[in-house]
């Protein structure tokens, strides 16, 4: 489980501030996915990096916290400060281009190897590592590849692997198949869900694509201007969407078979039609586990 | 009717490595598609990366030059044997949009100089008429021309710059207009407002596109006719609703297949522990 408590995150640059996620208070419960949608600049990004703890000037936790329910080695509760040390081992991240995230100079089998904290004994770990890539359905010569011999499906299956393999608590999936063309894009995730039933840990996916959203996960987090807007069950965020802008997002793309006009909401956003979707920090149930940021008031007029 | 596009067993074979011990790599097989119609078209590319989209768009812009066959955009050979319009006339004819536009313009220059010497340069046009023309292009995709004078690419939008690229690809009033990948760097929500532009491009300025997407959805939305392609070869070609309705070959059916849609699960998610 993973506590928000009203968390503000924020960039300092020269003498300005900006609040890239402003108030954000929420629970992710054990062993599900949870899809993280909105468009580039609602936050998204910023929320998974300081979940993963991967927090760097300009970037600090101006207000609240984060609470892990997972201990480190010492026995201690993890905490903003000390999950570093649990990288790779309970908590985990797949990077958006993993053409750019492995390491190019290092054959494959090398790269599971490559980090601290790993088994003393390299040869057992490399067995294991074989084994493990078969699994996920990769021939055995990956082992001894570099990683531009691979193709960008079989690459984002090492990286997979790479997250998986010490069987963390936490994975965070920012945009796993953006690169990928449709089929290679299924295989993949189906490959993350049937992972994710077999060892019950939590996945974080940002994606952009409602339609993956709807594919793979339990739980869907909507996020506009810093704050969350909507956060409930999928099915339920799906089948009855409450904040206009996750509406938008489900309307706003085509699907086939359907003639009908699309985008037209969208272009009004454009147009600086934004303001309607600014959220309340107060997020109201309004079914059971289903969370909706309190519907914009109209201006008051003063007479 | 006008043939819009027509391509004649055309073949593009890179070669690798040396001679001796080099390797070839079929992009474009024998790719035979013709589309003739006297209204402007919006002809879709759809296949998975390494299909050979890019590799046909490269060609019809004449940054490849074809191994074999030949390409005809309204009535003019443009690539292959017998292309004989000048550079010029060429780029009065096709125009392109590139999937990046981060990419396609300069950080350290200001966009509007690139739609100024596309103006200039391509068009022919005097220095009045070419800032009326940048004007009005922009006008057509819904900017204003005061808004983005002088700015440089880190001030816009990813979706704005996309726009300012078709502004730019409208200047010298081109027939066809081939999009590589023009939506796939912008946010999904907006989307569609290029969707719609390229839409209302083709019903009220006559503009044909070549659109080429690996998104089924949004080019089912679109165009007039789709092209499939699969390791080099056209494996489905016709009007766009007959093929996506109804598809014939084994590799359409699979990328169909392939589509995370918000209808039905491709398998049932378990409920989860919380």
């Amino acid at each position: 489980m993973i506590r928000l408590n009203d968390l503000k995150i924020s960039y300092r640059i020269a003498n300005r501030t900006i609040d890239a996620v402003d108030g954000v208070s929420l629970t992710i419960p054990d062993g599900c996915i949870v899809g993280i949608a909105g468009e580039s600049g609602s936050g998204k990004s910023t929320l998974m990096k300081a979940i993963y703890g991967d927090i760097q000037a300009p970037m600090h936790i101006s207000r609240g916290s984060i609470d892990y329910d997972f201990q480190g080695a010492d026995g201690r509760p993890v905490t903003t400060q000390t999950i570093r040390r649990q990288w790779f081992k309970s908590i985990s991240y797949i990077p958006q281009s993993s053409m750019n995230s492995l390491n190019p100079v290092i054959r494959i089998g090398r790269q599971f190897t490559d980090f601290p904290g790993t088994d003393s004994n390299k040869k057992r770990v490399l067995e294991q590592a074989r084994t493990y890539l078969g699994k996920l359905g990769l021939p055995p010569e990956v082992m001894e590849s570099y990683p531009h011999q691979l193709s960008g499906g079989m690459r984002q299956r090492v990286m997979i692997g790479l997250a998986t393999f010490f069987q963390p608590d936490l994975i965070i999936a920012d945009e796993p198949t953006t690169a990928l063309d449709v089929v290679v894009q299924k295989e993949i995730l189906m490959l993350l869900m049937e992972l994710q039933e077999e060892m019950g840990n939590t996945i974080l996916v940002v994606s952009h694509d409602m339609g993956v959203h709807y594919q793979v996960t339990h739980k869907m987090l909507i996020m506009y201007a810093g704050r969350v807007v909507e956060y409930g069950d999928t099915e339920s965020v799906f089948g009855d969407p409450q904040h206009p802008y996750t509406k938008m997002l489900i309307d706003s793309l085509p699907t086939i078979g359907d003639d009908s006009m699309r985008g037209v909401i969208a272009s009004a956003a454009g147009a600086g039609g934004d303001r309607a979707f600014r959220a309340e920090p107060v997020l109201v149930e309004v079914k059971p586990n289903h969370f909706v940021a309190r519907a914009p008031q109209p201006d008051n007029v003063l007479a | 009717m006008t043939v819009i596009l027509k391509t004649e067993n055309l073949n593009k074979v890179y070669r690798r490595g040396g001679l001796v011990a080099g390797k070839s790599i079929t992009a474009l097989n024998d790719v035979n598609i013709t589309v003739e119609s006297d209204k402007p078209v919006v002809i879709a590319v759809v296949g998975e990366s390494g299909s050979g989209k890019t590799t046909l768009a490269k060609t019809l812009l004449r940054l490849e030059t074809p191994t074999s066959g030949r390409a005809i955009v309204y009535d003019t050979v443009v690539a292959g044997q017998g292309a004989t319009p000048s550079k010029r006339a060429f780029l009065g004819l096709v125009q392109p949009i590139f999937q990046n536009p981060f990419e396609a313009f300069s950080r350290y220059r200001p966009v509007d100089a690139y739609l100024q010497e596309t103006a200039r340069r391509v068009a022919g046009m005097g220095d009045d008429e070419a800032e009326a023309a940048v004007a009005a292009a922009l006008r057509s995709v819904g900017l204003d021309y005061g808004d983005v004078r002088g700015k440089y690419t880190s001030q816009f939008s990813g979706g704005e710059l996309q726009r300012i690229s078709v502004a730019r690809a409208l200047i010298p009033n081109p027939k066809l207009i081939v999009a590589d990948e023009p939506v796939s760097m912008i946010d999904a929500s907006r989307r569609m407002i290029i969707i719609n532009l390229f839409k209302r491009l083709r019903d009220d300025a006559g503009r044909s596109f070549l659109y080429i997407t690996h998104d089924l959805a949004t080019a089912y939305y679109i165009s007039d006719y789709i092209a499939v392609m699969n390791k080099g070869q056209v494996v489905e070609f016709g009007p766009a609703r007959a093929v996506m309705n109804n598809p014939s070959h084994a590799y359409t059916r699979l990328l169909l297949d392939s589509i995370p849609t918000i209808k039905s699960r491709w398998r049932p998610r378990l409920a989860h522990a919380g």
